[in-house]
């Protein structure tokens, strides 16, 4: 067994109203970052997790979004691996 | 007929659910504990309003998998009555009970207020008490209450009479304003495929006691007495 690093990134679906991106995109061009087309507000969630391999690490953590970290009505999820400690 | 009311850490309502049928119905209710696997006999189920887990991840996304939900699902599978109130909406629609999710309000803001809903159709389950299109004063208290489902799943719902309750103003209008959380279709409350599972972000449990102003909640009670017990 090995220990392998993940980042988890979880974003409103394209189409999702996301009201609070909204308000970051707003609060920005107030700044002045006129060039600011859209944002978005997701979560991102850190995972350290012990398996045989890196394929085996990589695919429980899939099953792991598709069961419970994304709602997939809503969200789309996206793994990042890390480098490990 | 008696009543099971689950209460997970973090429930709220499950007082207010508790109350309103043992003496606003007058009927049988007693607690059930998320841990348990047990009903006890009950007829009716209600998930309750609250915030089962501090809604950590998304709300409900936890509470869908505490012990007792198990046999929930299982009491849903054989027609048996759910009915989800606020948080239990968003637990139901994370166990897949019902279609669609509940997000983040549209003004970011937690909304706790009286609202008015219409009842778009008075013969399900849960609303045959009501006139078709009577409009019911009931209060509101959330933050992730903006039903938003797919396009395909608005569709049916319109088409099969699944809309239970739509928000609207006191003149029983649909607008922006009557809206509290930008729900799509000014969703309310919607129930299961089967009937027998009704979701709703507003409280009727709330409105049971004549003491705390109109008591337009309590035909939902009724009307599953009324069904279930025929």
């Amino acid at each position: 067994m090995s220990t392998f690093r993940f980042a988890v990134h979880i974003t409103p679906r394209r189409g999702i109203l996301d009201p609070q991106g909204k308000a970051i995109a707003d609060a920005l061009h107030a700044l002045g970052f006129a060039g600011v087309r859209d944002a978005r507000m997701g979560k991102r969630i850190q995972l350290e997790l012990d398996a045989p391999d890196a394929a085996q690490a990589r695919a429980a953590v899939g099953d792991m979004c598709d069961r419970l970290l994304a709602n997939p009505v809503t969200e789309d999820y996206h793994i990042a691996p890390l480098e490990s400690t | 007929m008696k009543f099971g009311v689950v209460t997970f850490p973090g429930s709220n309502g499950d007082f207010d659910a508790l109350h309103a049928v043992r003496d606003a119905l007058g009927e049988e209710a007693i607690y059930l504990w998320h841990k348990s696997h047990d009903l006890e006999g009950c007829d009716v189920l209600v998930l309750p309003g609250g915030f089962s887990y501090g809604d950590y991840l998304r709300a409900g996304a936890i509470a869908r998998f505490s012990p007792i939900m198990r046999e929930v699902s299982e009491h849903a599978r054989r027609g048996g009555p759910v009915l989800a109130i606020c948080n239990g909406f968003q637990v139901s629609c994370e166990a897949g009970l019902l279609p669609g999710a509940l997000l983040r309000n549209e003004g970011l803001k937690f909304v706790s207020a009286p609202v008015h809903v219409r009842v778009e159709n008075a013969d399900t389950l849960f609303t045959n008490r009501y006139r078709e299109h009577e409009v019911l004063r009931l209060p509101v208290a959330h933050g992730e209450g903006r039903y938003v489902a797919d396009d395909e799943t608005l569709r049916r719902l319109d088409g099969e009479g699944r809309v239970a309750f739509r928000y609207v103003g006191a003149d029983g209008v649909e607008g922006a304003d009557a809206n509290p959380n930008g729900s799509m279709h000014d969703i309310a409350g919607v129930v299961s495929e089967g009937g027998n599972v009704l979701g709703m972000m507003p409280h009727p449990e709330r409105a049971c006691d004549p003491a705390l102003g109109p008591p337009d909640g309590l035909a939902i009670f009724r009307s599953m007495l009324e069904r279930v017990a025929a």
